[in-house]
């Protein structure tokens, strides 16, 4: 939930579905997100919708888990409204922001809204990010009880300098224990990472994955640096305090990571995605990089209906406001044609391992076939996956993947 | 024109007349303001064939610039009396005297002789006019004679057509008359006769010696003819007036639309503004970097640059000139002979000679600057004539050069490198044999014409590399290495690379990215349309119009000082 949010059409204040988002609705799968925006401190390179106490005018976390329940019950209406089939929710998950800066006890309660309203699926994956230093073994234990399945800690760097780059207060060390205490537990973990800061070297980096890889977690989300604008971090950059990440270093370094990645049994599941076997994948960005449907809660967060989409407002007093009210807090939503939906399906689709079919390329453009034999020719795709009717990224591909979706609609 | 008010220059001759009573009796003063710069001389030159003498105007700031001689020289070919007279006295950083000793020592007489006027306060300007009554000849001339008009000017005006600007030579012409072109013998009516003082006034007629302008109604001013002589369809004259040379395209360019689907209106454009500007002269062109396009003549530089500002101003279009390059006459071994306006036409295979025009070029200078200017002109295959001191601190160099080492960028050179002192002014001379070889660019061993370029031999390494280093600059990586490499025939002379752009992928693609990176990939699809495809390479137009200037980083810097 980076930068601005989008232009689209006017949201309607009771959040009403136009008829085009039942189209197909039974074959798709129903997925929530909820929002957590707050932080202890806000690191100098995020640009999420997120907000430290300071910042917060008005709202209160501790009133926060009762705000997401309002949403949670105006979404059902909506659906049942808009005559919807019932759908269970086949992965949930809670992300930010810090979810776990709330206590344990808000986490299960609105989890226990979302069983009561939509119930779960058969082996659903209930995910929570957390921050390594706000978590403990007890509150895993708690979670876990209450039917959360995965945890997905934000370790960004094993190098001191350069989570001092990135203004991360985390203490390193934290991350092992909250890794043992989740496995301890019995939660799946993942392990988000970041190259490329400013100043950052290869050897750094080595470091990092390595520290990652032998902590065992069942999944690494690793994810170069990306400089928003607004950052302070983009201010850095632009006074000259930092240097700029560089393009071949940050090449370099993916490169690095999917081979330590590789040779420690991790498979490439999405660009920036590796796990322990298809199991160990997360079902729910899987869902978004499918065009599934989800209800995203919480300010600033986007969901996605059969090609309708809307995000709510940013801040959380406004989002507060509009739920008591009655009011859907969505800000903005648009109305998808049927060519964008497809266009979304190849820039979303090519990322990930399995590929995207070429039929569908097909649709989208008229020079297809040629510039496929040109993607082949220059080593981004996968001859023989080609061959089958599957563009399937190279590891060099995977380096160019909006270069090769810019040509694709390029008519 | 706005252009010649914002850049303070003349680009078209302007006719007034005025009247002016001067020892108690009324004259009519006629008037002809001409440019000064060297791409118009032929404007210059035909106006003074029109008159009895000739106001030299210098700048009491500035001095004599180099123009100011080529000018003066005409005047006196022409036989003209010429009173000096130094302008702008009123500037603080006005310097009459030094420049009064330096015109009396250019045409004889004394510093004291030289009138000193300020045409912002108006000092000096009424002796200035009773000088003028009191040395130009009353215009001689046979009332009686048969009707002969002297074409000097002719402009095209939207609403009136074509308004032609003449000088009576002998006896009269009459509204309502037929008049006749002696060259072409095409007949018009003449639907109004007057004088310019300096708004358009309709008179009774035009009589011996007057200057003044007629309208026959016709379009184009091709059909009006600067040096053509008019005469009475009724009475006409046995023989015509000696006419004045053609001015002859010194320089090409091709000019070509940004947005393609432009062509037709910049075909338009340069219809419209050949009415009023006959020494403009183009054809249409096609480049396989540049898409459709126009080859155009013009009479140099300064021509060049007004009518691509004036076709982008008036017209609201977005240009892009490939370099300017000279004619050349190229003989084969076989013995075919063809000219080369293009580089890119450029024959290859066995060639006997090849011959460029040349010109002898005049500069002004302060004398501290002579060395430097020396090795500017020696870099540019100059051969010195001679070098006279004007005044104590003053020199003029007179330099035989090949036109196409002026025309790029010789003049903002001199410039730059004389703190904007020098001055300079030139004439054709002819053509002489050089060794020239044609360079060839290539992107992936693709040729890109608009980059072609005529060299001396001595020369064509050093072009090969700048040229082969600069766009190395403006390409963008692609997802493959681009060679780029500069060759004469089949030989490469320098070579660059484009390395292989490595990392084009937004790392996080979730549910809240979605809309923002589709919105991103439409901004970009956008920007795809503003690139030339070289076979499979994408050539931003910028890199083209940034390859094509001459020196883009040294003009930052000047603006950055």
């Amino acid at each position: 939930m980076a930068g601005p949010l989008p232009i689209g059409d006017p949201a309607p204040a009771d959040g009403a579905l136009p008829s085009q988002a039942l189209v197909g609705a039974q074959d798709r799968t129903f997925h929530a997100y909820l929002h957590i925006p707050f932080c202890k401190v806000r690191c100098g390179y995020c640009d999420f919708n997120t907000y430290t106490a300071s910042e917060l005018d008005g709202a209160k976390q501790s009133d926060y888990a009762d705000v997401l329940i309002n949403e949670i019950e105006f979404s059902a209406k909506v659906i049942a409204a808009a005559g919807l089939p019932s759908r269970k929710l086949s992965t949930v998950f809670f992300g930010g922001g810090t979810p776990t800066l709330l206590p344990a006890e808000d986490l299960i309660r609105i989890l226990q809204t979302l069983k009561d309203t939509f119930d779960l699926a058969p082996g659903a994956e209930v995910t929570t990010e957390a921050n390594p230093d706000t978590v403990d073994a007890e509150y895993f234990k708690k979670i876990k009880a209450a039917g959360f399945t995965r945890v997905s800690i934000g370790m960004q760097s094993a190098v001191p300098s350069v989570l001092a780059t990135l203004e991360r207060s985390h203490n390193p060390e934290n991350v092992a224990r909250a890794i043992a205490g989740a496995k301890a537990a019995g939660l799946d973990t993942s392990l988000d990472l970041i190259y490329g800061a400013p100043g950052e070297t290869l050897d750094e980096w080595q470091i990092s994955v390595q520290a990652a890889i032998s902590l065992a977690p069942d999944h690494i989300s690793a994810y170069a640096l990306i400089v928003e604008d607004g950052t302070k971090l983009a201010r850095q950059i632009k006074s000259g305090d930092l240097d700029e990440p560089d393009e071949d270093l940050q090449a370099d370094k993916y490169e690095l990571v999917d081979k330590l990645l590789a040779e420690s049994g991790f498979d490439w599941y999405e660009v920036s995605n590796w796990s322990k076997g298809a199991q160990n994948a997360s079902a729910h960005n899987i869902s978004y990089w499918q065009s599934q449907d989800w209800w995203g809660y919480g300010p600033g967060a986007h969901s996605h209906v059969g090609g309708v989409r809307w995000w709510n407002v940013k801040h959380p007093t406004a989002y507060a406001v509009k739920l008591q009210n009655a009011e859907s807090p969505a800000a903005g939503r648009e109305t998808l044609t049927e060519r964008v939906r497809l266009e979304e399906r190849v820039l979303l689709e090519i990322r990930v391992s399995q590929g995207i079919a070429i039929s569908i390329l097909k649709q989208v453009s008229n020079n297809a076939q040629k510039l496929i034999s040109e993607f082949i020719a220059d080593g981004l795709i996968d001859p023989k996956a080609a061959i089958g009717g599957y563009l399937k990224l190279t590891l060099k591909g995977r380096l160019l993947a909006d270069s090769l979706v810019r040509q694709l609609l390029a008519d | 024109m706005d252009i010649e008010r914002e850049r303070g220059i003349t680009i078209k001759s302007q006719a007034v007349r005025m009247p002016w009573e001067s020892a108690g009796q009324v004259y009519a003063l006629n008037m002809i303001d001409t440019p000064g710069h060297v791409d118009f001389t032929y404007e210059v030159s035909r106006s003074l064939a029109a008159c009895e003498g000739a106001v030299l105007l210098v700048d009491a700031a500035q001095g004599i610039e180099a123009q100011t001689l080529a000018n003066l020289y005409l005047a006196m070919e022409n036989d003209l009396q010429i009173i000096p007279v130094l302008n702008k006295i009123d500037l603080p950083a006005a310097q009459p005297e030094k420049y009064a000793e330096e015109l009396a020592n250019l045409i004889g007489g004394n510093p004291e002789d030289c009138l000193r006027v300020s045409g912002k306060t108006g000092i000096g300007v009424d002796e200035l006019l009773d000088k003028i009554v009191a040395t130009v000849p009353a215009p001689v001339g046979d009332p009686n004679a048969p009707a002969r008009a002297m074409i000097f000017d002719s402009v095209y005006d939207s609403y009136r057509g074509v308004i032609t600007y003449v000088r009576m030579i002998d006896g009269s012409l009459s509204p309502r008359e037929k008049i006749q072109m002696m060259s072409t013998r095409a007949v018009h009516e003449l639907l109004e006769i007057g004088v310019s003082s300096p708004e358009p006034e309709p008179t009774k007629g035009l009589g011996v010696g007057e200057v003044g302008y007629l309208i026959t109604g016709v379009k184009d001013v091709r059909q009006s003819k600067v040096g053509d002589t008019i005469t009475n369809q009724a009475k006409p004259a046995a023989t015509a007036l000696k006419g004045y040379k053609e001015p002859l395209p010194m320089v090409y360019s091709g000019i070509y639309p940004i947005d393609g689907s432009d062509y037709p209106v910049l075909r338009e454009a340069l219809d419209k503004l050949k009415l009023s500007d006959a020494a403009l002269v183009y054809e249409p062109e096609t480049s396989v970097a540049l898409g459709f396009g126009f080859r155009c003549g013009f009479l140099g530089l300064l021509h060049l640059e007004i009518i691509t500002e004036r076709l982008e101003r008036e017209f609201g279009l977005d240009l892009i000139a490939t370099a300017p390059s000279v004619v050349y006459e190229v003989t084969m071994d076989d013995g075919k002979e063809i000219t080369v306006t293009n580089p890119s036409e450029f024959p290859g295979g066995k060639i006997k000679q090849v011959l460029e025009p040349m010109v002898k070029a005049t500069i002004l200078l302060p004398k501290d600057y002579t060395g430097t200017v020396m090795e500017l002109c020696q870099q540019r295959r100059g051969n010195m004539i001679d070098m006279q001191y004007l005044g104590e601190d003053r020199v003029q160099l007179r330099y035989t050069l090949p036109l196409a080492e002026i025309v790029f960028d010789f003049f903002d050179q001199l410039k730059s490198k004389t703190a904007g002192y020098a001055s300079l002014d030139y004439e054709e001379t002819g053509l002489e044999r050089g060794d020239l070889v044609k360079v060839d660019l290539l992107l992936q061993g693709e040729q890109v014409d608009a980059f072609s370029a005529i060299v001396h031999k001595d020369k064509a390494y050093a072009y090969g590399v700048m040229i082969t280093g600069k766009l190395r600059e403006l390409i963008p990586r692609q997802q493959f290495e681009v060679p780029i490499q500069a060759a004469i025939g089949a030989r490469i002379i320098a070579r660059e690379s484009i390395r292989a752009m490595r990392k084009d992928v937004l790392a996080k693609c979730y549910g809240g990215d979605i809309s923002r990176k589709r919105k991103l990939l439409e901004k970009q699809k956008e920007g795809k349309k503003r690139m030339k495809m070289v076979g499979r390479v994408e050539v931003p137009q910028e890199a083209f119009i940034a390859a094509l200037s001459s020196d883009s980083e040294k003009k930052g810097e000047k603006k950055a000082k």
